[in-house]
């Protein structure tokens, strides 16, 4: 196979400022994981420890197989929305190996107002629960929650009831599903345990039903308590809700582990076949791979040749639609197909993408598109030469396409180049995104500028002034506020992707996806949409 | 002149190092050689040394090594025609001995007469005052009367020892320093000494403070030749048990070893002794020295001897029971210095005491100079119904400090993985000061108790460092599905180190939070113990080891994972054992939380336990009746009872909690 030879000038000037650009962007992302890690805060934790409990993040890690890594995803759900959401909205969802078997785990974090579930936090389940149906992942929840977060019910109450049918499908799926309960799951919270085809509930902690005692009271002038009520020992014992009685919390994990290690199952995918050897150049010089001023741009095998095994690629019709890279590589040892934006698409890319994604498919192998996209080409000569129906084209392969895809948006993603190219809306398996990423319609000045022209036109047309203070005006607010909407952060915080990450981790991430999408069986398409010649 | 018998197959009624030892030689000399094993050896390394192996059934030494009759019997099965009983065991015997000769088989020893006349520490005493030895003063202990007692004390001076008559081994032995304690003492000693060797009899012997442990090497054959294979020093010991042993001695000149040696083979010819044997002395400070006992057997310090000498022991004793003459006048010029250790499974630093248990790896170096004697081999056992002695090691040198330092670096490279040893202390005993001054006297390790639990040579975060950076790089290569990522990967930044506890062998169990780079090759370990931070480098990261950079020096360190979990570390300076604590231990039955319910509504018909009563797994706790049948409860793991909820003839509903239990440690 041919060997990317980089070009990147690690001790120019452009270098240094993009990699000094990214690491400022990190800054805030630190910042973010500080507060998703302090959870609570001191007290709740303080007091949550005294308890004899863990934290949710102690027990998904004493849950994943030692030493084992942990695909975090949307770590940051909520984050947009400081006023009502908490940084990763009191659940923390991810992928890792249990017992060598990756599975979805799901756990609340009963520290953040009883772990309740807030508006970000539905969305978040949901998007884990999708990915587990589509990616054949066992689902191991770690219970603790008050149901939902009352105030907002509205925002809840409706959404949130698809969590209860999307594990019914699962298990009708054959796709195995765990229930470890370290305290209270009642309401509508009863159906996660009510739902999984194992429970595991820890004594003396989960109390587990319907009404609590007050409501009970209310309804029917009993009187009774959380352990008569919906105690492990009572749903161990006599409800048969609970397959297992845990000593503890860990003994509680431990029994899950050994219920996934029971399960005996095996991915459907096919397993890796290619050497697995590290890139050629280091992960570190991805830091400066994406271009701090948006303008400019950058050369995108630099990416690949710091994230394919070896720096392995072999191009397919590099001298044809040169602004979309496409080949063949892998990695950890597992074929992938590439397509890699180099500038902005052309008809001649567009066909060119629309062929290489049928190619994979008949091939049955995974696709991985990498995005730094402002757009088709627009003017009277693209249009004239058909970009809208090259473009559907694309569209079109990347809509039927049944190979996962996995998207990793590096830079821009603006406009229909953000369908071409597999966005979220087209359902990858994954979407991860570097900080540097900005996803809308278009660009902030591009978008305020053309809403200049038209509100000029009308006010001509109509005879009316045009105020250039005002116009000047609009238009910085305008740009602001695109601004503010297509930052990585907002995007992240409102689960337009899987996670914003490191660029240095891009590698370990893409290897963790791509492996996860191998539990499901791995089958390309024939079938497409006539495609508009 | 008597005749010679040829030795054609030879039984070594003994286990361990001594058979081996003697087996290496009878097979060089064209001798077929028979084992025999109790049912924990049956598959020692001594058995699979021999050519045939006969069980003698039981597991401790009384049904088994020590029962004559059994060995008698496997001797004739075998068709052996010759018996050598090692050291301990029946070697001292004289009932054995005779038992041989009367079923016709050449015992290599000497005579029973012989064997008797210096079993007995009293009459020994009087055959060498016989022959010229000189001895320390002494009383014989008689009647129950503690006046008499205290006058007999008053002739012997204190301080003094009560030793057992009929003992060896320092069993029975007490030492007195003044008249006060002299009664309790004689008392203990008597006990001890009925309990160990079936006779309760104790003298007072003159106890001399400073002193060396100095004693000859003897041999006679059945020619009238006697001859003495110069001196051992063996000062160094624990509780009046031999630790390390050397020849020659640093104190004894070649005058002083003339007249010793003189002295010995007067002993000899006067008992007409025939075979090895061991002439025991105190030294004193003014070159003065006095006779203890004779050891009528080949002594386990025998190595050092032939080191010196360039002679085999063993071949000698077979030649001189075969009935052949010694061939020597004189001993041959002694050529440099020899000293041997016993390596031990056992707790220095905890009074020594002993450790058996599982051997998983038991390896040693291939120094020139250097012997290893070991009766044990890995995977094993070392057996709790025997002595846990290992190996012993010996080093040869031009002098005496070229053959410690050649022992020390021997006992570093020697990997034990199982037991607590001696390893670290007699490494340590071999490079201290003093020792290799010469100033070896038999309080040696109580004057120099830091050699209990040395330093170690190296800082033991160096190997706690490699146990979990190797353990971490086995789990990574081990994970089917997500290898590729690197150990403990996290998305986010600032996410928490990896944590597990680890329990040193031996040691306190600690916390550790580790952070590893990678999980091969070259990476970075930061371990996090006791509040403590450490930055390892390391080197060539790999699933059997790997070298760790601390302070800018690299140790290389082999790390080994046996079947019960155990990590072993060596590094070319030192070994450390560790146990990585489980992260989800298993409490047993989970369902044993609360205590058994009811299966079916029935009525109690009795009531087996109150609150407070301890029980275990399985045990019956109620019986209720239901349907004509009886119904136990029982407890699903051990515990105690909490509470009793239910009386005899109380009808209960199915559910119903019958008996409440605490379950787990803390019950």
């Amino acid at each position: 196979m041919a060997v990317l030879r980089s070009r990147l000038d690690t001790a120019s000037a452009e270098y240094a400022a993009d990699r000094e650009a990214m690491l400022g962007a990190l800054e805030p992302l630190a910042a973010l994981a500080a507060t998703v890690h302090a959870a609570g805060g001191e007290r709740p934790v303080a007091r949550h420890r005294q308890r004899g409990k863990l934290l949710a993040r102690e027990r998904v890690d004493l849950l994943l197989d030692e030493d084992a890594p942990f695909l975090e995803l949307s770590a940051f759900a909520g984050a947009h929305d400081p006023e009502t959401e908490q940084p990763g909205a009191r659940v923390i969802t991810g992928i890792g190996p249990v017992s060598g078997v990756e599975c979805m785990v799901v756990a609340n974090e009963a520290t953040v107002k009883g772990g309740s579930v807030s508006p970000a936090g539905v969305a978040k389940q949901l998007r884990a629960l999708e990915i587990a149906e589509r990616n054949r992942l066992p689902v191991v929840s770690l219970v603790e929650s008050g149901g939902a977060d009352l105030p907002r019910q509205a925002d809840i109450f409706v959404p949130g009831g698809r969590t209860f049918r999307d594990l019914s499908r699962l298990s009708a799926q054959g796709i195995p599903t765990i229930a470890l309960v370290f305290g209270s799951s009642t309401a509508g919270g009863a159906y996660v345990p009510g739902m999984s085809e194992h429970t595991v509930f820890v004594a003396g902690a989960a109390s587990v039903y319907l009404g609590g005692p007050p409501l009970v009271k209310m309804a029917t002038g009993e009187d009774t308590d959380d352990e008569t009520l919906g105690g492990a020992d009572m749903h161990a014992r006599v409800s048969g809700l609970a397959d297992h009685l845990a000593v503890d919390e860990r003994d509680a994990i431990r029994i899950g582990r050994q219920i996934v290690a029971d399960l005996g199952w095996r991915k459907a995918g096919p397993p890796p076949a290619l050497p697995a050897d590290e890139p050629r150049y280091p992960a570190e010089e991805l830091l400066g791979c994406a271009a701090a001023d948006p303008k400019r741009a950058v050369e995108v095998r630099e990416v690949l040749a710091r994230v394919l095994d070896g720096s392995r690629f072999d191009e397919f019709k590099p001298l044809y639609g040169t602004t979309l890279v496409t080949g063949w590589g892998s990695i950890g040892g597992r074929p992938v197909g590439v397509l890699a934006n180099n500038g902005i698409l052309f008809s001649e890319e567009s066909n060119k993408g629309a062929h290489f994604i049928q190619l994979a498919n008949a091939r049955d192998t995974p696709l991985l598109f990498v995005q730094n996209i402002t757009g088709f080409m627009v003017g009277t000569a693209a249009e004239r030469g058909g970009i809208i129906k090259d473009g559907a084209k694309l569209i079109n392969a990347v809509s039927n396409s049944s190979v996962p895809h996995l998207t990793l948006m590096v830079g821009a993603s603006y406009g229909a180049g953000n369908y071409g190219m597999s966005g979220r809306a087209y359902d990858p398996r994954f979407v991860f995104t570097w900080p540097s990423h900005r996803i809308a319609v278009m660009g902030g000045p591009q978008l305020a500028g053309v809403m200049s022209i038209v509100q000029r036109g009308a006010a001509q047309r109509a005879g009316r002034p045009y105020d250039d203070a005002t116009d000047a005006q609009v238009r910085a607010m305008t740009e602001a506020m695109i601004d503010a909407q297509s930052g990585a952060l907002y995007a992240t915080g409102r689960g337009w992707d899987d996670g914003v990450i490191d660029p240095r981790h891009t590698r370990t991430v893409l290897a963790l996806a791509l492996s996860a999408v191998h539990s499901a069986p791995v089958r390309g398409t024939t079938s497409y949409a006539p495609f508009r010649m | 002149m008597s005749p010679v018998t040829a030795i054609r197959t030879l039984l070594v009624a003994n286990r361990g190092e001594i058979a081996r030892r003697v087996f290496r030689t009878a097979s060089a000399m064209g001798i077929r050689t028979v084992a025999v094993h109790s049912d924990p050896d049956a598959h020692a390394p001594h058995v699979l040394d021999a050519d045939r192996a006969v069980s003698l059934g039981g597991s401790t030494p009384a049904e088994s090594y020590l029962d004559a009759a059994k060995i008698l019997d496997a001797a004739r099965r075998a068709g052996a025609d010759a018996v050598h009983p090692g050291y301990g065991f029946l070697a001292e015997n004289a009932g054995f001995a005779a038992a041989c000769a009367a079923a016709g088989l050449v015992f290599v020893g000497p005579s029973p007469e012989s064997i008797a006349a210096m079993g007995r520490k009293d009459r020994a005493k009087e055959i060498a005052r016989k022959a010229g030895v000189p001895v320390l003063p002494d009383a014989p202990v008689t009647g129950d009367d503690p006046d008499g007692w205290a006058v007999a004390g008053a002739d012997v001076g204190f301080p003094l020892l009560v030793k057992a008559t009929a003992g060896g081994g320092g069993k029975g032995m007490r030492l007195v320093t003044g008249p006060d304690g002299l009664a309790e003492a004689i008392t203990g000693a008597r006990r001890e000494a009925a309990g160990a060797f079936g006779d309760a009899a104790v003298f007072l012997e003159r106890h001399l403070g400073f002193a060396r442990h100095v004693e000859v090497q003897v041999f006679g054959d059945v020619h009238g030749g006697a001859v003495h294979l110069g001196e051992r020093e063996c000062s160094v010991q624990r509780r009046h048990q031999k630790v390390l042993e050397e020849s020659p001695s640093p104190a004894v000149t070649p005058e002083l070893r003339e007249r010793m040696g003189a002295t010995a083979v007067a002993l000899v010819r006067e008992l007409g002794y025939v075979g090895a044997g061991t002439v025991e002395f105190l030294l004193d400070e003014d070159g003065d020295f006095f006779f203890l006992e004779m050891n009528t057997r080949l002594q386990v310090e025998h190595p050092v001897t032939e080191e010196v000498y360039g002679l085999d022991l063993v071949r000698m004793q077979l030649r001189v029971a075969a009935g052949e003459p010694l061939g020597l006048d004189r001993a041959p010029e002694p050529r440099g210095h020899a000293i041997e250790v016993r390596l031990y499974a056992e707790d220095p630093a905890n009074g020594y005491l002993p450790a058996p248990g599982p051997l998983h790896h038991y390896a040693h170096p291939t120094h020139p100079g250097v012997r290893f004697e070991d009766g044990v081999a890995a995977p094993g056992e070392v057996s709790p119904f025997y002595d846990p002695m290992l190996a012993k090691v010996v080093a040869h040198a031009p002098t005496r400090a070229e053959a410690a330092a050649m022992l020390a670096g021997a006992l570093d490279a020697t990997e034990v993985h199982g037991p607590v040893t001696n390893r670290a202390m007699l490494a340590a005993l071999l490079r201290d000061p003093d020792f290799l001054a010469g100033e070896t006297r038999t309080d040696f390790l109580d004057r120099h108790p830091v050699l209990l639990a040395p330093p170690p040579p190296t800082p033991e975060v160096v190997h706690l460092g490699a146990a979990v950076a190797v353990t971490a790089a086995r789990r990574r290569a081990a994970d089917p599905v997500t290898s590729l990522a690197p150990p403990g990967f996290r998305l986010l930044p600032g996410s928490a180190p990896a944590t597990a506890r680890w329990t040193p062998i031996g040691g306190e169990p600690a916390d550790v939070g580790y952070r590893l780079g990678a999980a091969f090759g070259d990476t970075a370990l930061t371990v996090t113990v006791g509040g403590t931070t450490t930055e390892l480098g390391l080197r060539d990261l790999g699933p059997d080891g790997v070298r760790v950079v601390h302070d800018g020096v690299a140790v290389p360190c082999i790390v080994r994972v046996h079947p019960d979990g155990s990590v072993w570390v060596n590094d070319p300076a030192a070994q450390s054992g560790w146990r990585p604590e489980p992260r989800l231990p298993d409490p047993e039955l989970s369902a044993a939380a609360a205590g058994p319910v009811a299966e079916v509504p029935g009525t109690v018909a009795a009531v087996l336990v109150a609150a407070g009563d301890q029980v275990t797994a399985g045990q019956k706790l109620v019986v209720l009746e239901a349907m004509k049948m009886e119904h136990p409860a029982t407890a699903a793991a051990d515990g105690v009872v909490a509470a009793v909820h239910v009386e005899p003839g109380q009808y209960v509903e199915a559910h119903t909690v019958l008996v409440t239990l605490t379950t787990g440690p803390t019950a």
